[in-house]
């Protein structure tokens, strides 16, 4: 396993540290639940080898044998993703989970900007969305990071017509772009607006020739569905996903319910406990929609909310305050 | 043979349909080829370019296409299922209807499917629906329902058909009509030869079809309204969905046939087929829909008014804000739910052009209300939209979702001039059948009298 960093923070100590952290997330889970981390970690090899595609090659001595696929050519995205029924089933023994701090959300909008990076997306592509919510009139304005809820019980699954979007073992909720027809059922039914549709075709989509998989969601193709796919490709890598490697203020933790631990990839936790003792809480709950993102409420917040709005255009700014006067959801 | 002469006599006298096409026939389809030829040319666009030439957007995903796709299924479902109900209940006097009835349900049939590939991103790939279906998605049920009714509406409306065929045929055999169409006609008349076994086969198996697409056009209807409450939408997320689906789809039935009516009334001279009084009972039938129409519409909104939550209000707000939808929804509940019981209600304003203005005026509403109940749900998810491109915000619909719309209108119309030249718009030997039918009863009533 190799560990690459996709930080995109300027503090290099930072950078460092995170790195480091992050190996603790992926080899030491363990040194959380050591027996559950270990058994899991060999499962997730196991899986990786059958993903990974064999070439034949011919020796000097004349003999043919097989290597793996070399991989100088992906752009974004694993090398070598779990494809077909592999990538439909999840990696074994997980159960994929999602905290967001609210109290650390500044809008720095990195989150969008890596899963942009990562998904090959263009800029007015959101994966990621950051809102800003009040929750009634009398209480502080706050950022609200919103990817796909990734739901034990997925409006959008029920609906596709043709199983092009699909519910894994490991909680995450996956779109094959090569089966999905287009007929736009689950943006409409997802009560989070999590999902996008690719409108138009553009150069990148023909351009780049990465291996292409559910998990990694690249290349795209136009006329279908996309939307926030947890990044499995990178969990097997032993990475974050690229929104919470990205973010600087380590407001995204994700993480493993089964082992119960959540890092962010500066401080790894305890799910459960954070959970418990912050109060955590899914949006739209009675919705029943079951969301394997955790919100922890923006108690004792680092920044005031007004410094998001700071590097906002002043169109952009009128908006978002108009919209939290009228509507307060 | 003298059913035959009564029936070429009424032919003649009321059906130019038998005459080689003339310059006016020529020039309408004419006219029509060009508005659909405009509707493909953007249909070719949209392929090309993709959905992004369209209005829709992330929020909006569904447009005008669906607003079509509902409005004109509706429109099919209600033709079969008015039928349906006028050819169990006997009604005598809608016997001329039934042919125009028949070929709304068939002709929006075909045509209603095409605004939902419209809707897809990758049309190309519609045989994954057979490929990979899944029985939990309302899609599959709409498909399902949409296909098994386009088998039973054909083979009703044949049905009816096979009597005419066989007059047509024993008609028109002495006649210097092309031979491609008298061997059309002995084709489609399928050896029918009036002797009373197969008279007797052919109005057993017409009443079974007529009580069979009762019940599918109902629960047809009612799939695709699921197709929207099935959803966790504020607005759709309603269990009066599925009645409230139907009862509008008979209401817009019933003011396309009155359209129909008055325009072949008005340009064929059939005052003595569809007469005054048909007008009339189809102008009250009209006015209790619509106000049915709007005890529906009143009833959904107080359920959701009443509590005020917050994303309804949200919604019902927009309605109500003449700086969004507020013109356009006073308007069209005006022309839906009022309209008919003001011009059809009070005997001073009754005539059969007013009738027929408000016809066109309901079924314009009825499409402005679909569009409605469409496009402001999708502009008002759960969470807000704060977006500061205009076009992801709201939704307007472009020349390609428009040309389009009137390529559709411009196939339905082209259907009917192209049937119309080939087969009589009325069944006519339904019609001979009620003639006897009256001989008889008067018979029947005259003996009655001398024998009291």
């Amino acid at each position: 396993m190799n560990f690459k960093c996709n930080n995109m923070t300027t503090n290099d100590e930072n950078d460092e540290r995170r790195k480091f952290l992050k190996n603790i997330f992926t080899v030491g889970t363990g040194a959380l639940a050591v027996g559950v981390g270990s058994v899991i970690a060999q499962e997730t090899e196991s899986s990786e080898k059958v993903a990974t595609e064999k070439i034949k090659v011919l020796t000097t001595e004349g003999k043919v044998i097989e290597v793996d696929k070399p991989d100088n050519k992906c752009k974004t995205g694993s090398c070598n993703p779990a494809k077909g029924i592999e990538a439909r089933k999840g990696i074994p023994g997980r159960s994929f989970v999602m905290v967001i701090d609210l109290a650390r959300c500044k809008n720095a909008r990195k989150c969008i900007e890596g899963c942009q990076k990562g998904h090959d997306l263009l800029p007015d592509q959101e994966l990621m969305k950051v809102y800003l919510m009040k929750d009634n009139p009398e209480s502080e304005p706050y950022w609200f990071p919103k990817n796909c809820f990734h739901c034990d019980n997925p409006p959008c699954v029920k609906v596709c017509p043709v199983g092009a979007t699909f519910k894994r073992t490991d909680n995450v909720v996956l779109v094959d772009i090569d089966r999905c027809i287009g007929c736009k059922f689950c943006v409409s039914a997802c009560p989070y607006s999590a999902r996008i549709f690719n409108w138009t075709d553009k150069e990148s989509y023909a351009n780049n020739d990465s291996n292409y998989s559910p998990e990694t969601s690249v290349p795209g193709q136009h006329g279908v569905v996309s939307k926030c796919d947890f990044c499995p490709d990178r969990s097997r890598e032993g990475k974050l996903p690229y929104c919470a490697s990205s973010c600087p203020m380590g407001a995204i933790y994700f993480g493993d319910k089964n082992e119960d631990a959540v890092t962010n990839g500066e401080e790894t936790l305890r799910f459960k406990q954070l959970i418990k003792d912050r109060v955590g809480y899914r949006y739209l709950e009675e919705l029943g929609t079951e969301p394997n993102v955790y919100y922890l409420p923006a108690t004792n917040r680092m920044f005031p909310y007004e410094r998001g709005l700071n590097d906002l255009s002043e169109e952009k700014k009128e908006l978002l305050l108009n919209s939290i006067s009228k509507n307060t959801h | 043979m003298d059913s035959n002469l009564e029936a070429k006599e009424l032919l003649e006298q009321n059906i130019s349909f038998i005459e080689p096409p003339n310059k006016k026939w020529i020039f309408k389809v004419f006219v029509l080829a060009i508005i659909i030829g405009v509707g493909l040319y953007a249909l070719v666009l949209q392929v090309i370019k993709g959905h992004i030439i369209t209005g829709m957007r992330d929020n909006v995903v569904w447009g005008v296409y669906i607003v079509n796709f509902v409005f004109v299924l509706g429109l099919s479902y209600a033709g079969a299922l008015i039928a349906g109900i006028f050819h169990l209940g006997r009604v005598e006097w809608a016997k001329p209807l039934q042919r125009i009835l028949k070929l709304i349900t068939v002709f929006a049939l075909i045509i209603g499917p095409f605004y939902i590939l419209l809707c897809l991103g990758r049309p190309e790939r519609l045989f994954n629906l057979f490929i990979y279906p899944r029985l939990q998605s309302p899609i599959i049920w709409d498909v399902t329902a949409i296909v098994t009714d386009l088998i039973f509406c054909i083979v009703y409306m044949y049905f009816t058909y096979i009597k005419d065929f066989a007059l047509l045929r024993d008609i028109t055999a002495s006649s210097n009509l092309y031979s491609w169409r008298k061997k059309m006609y002995k084709f489609l008349a399928f050896g029918y030869q009036d002797i009373p076994e197969q008279r007797k086969l052919l109005n057993q198996a017409l009443d079974i079809m007529a009580a069979i697409i009762i019940p599918t056009t109902i629960i047809a209807y009612s799939l695709l309204a699921w197709l929207f409450g099935m959803n966790l939408k504020v607005g759709w997320h309603s269990s009066i969905f599925g009645p409230f689906f139907v009862l509008s789809a008979v209401y817009s039935g019933v003011a396309l046939l009155i359209l129909i009516m008055w325009i072949y009334r008005k340009s064929q001279k059939l005052e003595k087929i569809f007469t005054d009084n048909h007008f009339i009972y189809l102008g009250f039938a009209l006015m209790v829909l619509s106000l049915f129409y709007g005890y529906f519409y009143f009833s959904d909104y107080i359920t959701d008014w009443y509590n005020m939550q917050k994303t309804y209000t949200i919604l019902w707000d927009k309605y109500f804000d003449f700086s969004q939808y507020g013109i356009p929804f006073t308007i069209s509940i005006f022309m839906v739910a009022f309209l008919p019981s003001i011009i059809i209600g009070i005997p001073w304003f009754r005539s059969v052009n007013s009738i027929a203005i408000t016809a066109i005026l309901a079924l314009a509403g009825l499409w402005m209300m679909r569009y409605l109940m469409i496009v402001p749900v999708l502009e008002t998810p759960y969470l807000p939209i704060q977006d500061i491109r205009e076009t992801w915000v709201h939704y307007s619909a472009t020349w390609i979702e428009w040309s389009l719309t009137l390529a559709g209108i411009a196939l339905f119309t082209l259907f009917f001039v192209i049937v119309g030249k080939l087969a009589p718009i009325i069944p006519i030997s339904e019609m001979l059948e009620k003639k006897e039918k009256n001989k008889v009863d008067s018979l029947n009533k005259s003996k009655l009298a001398t024998s009291n």
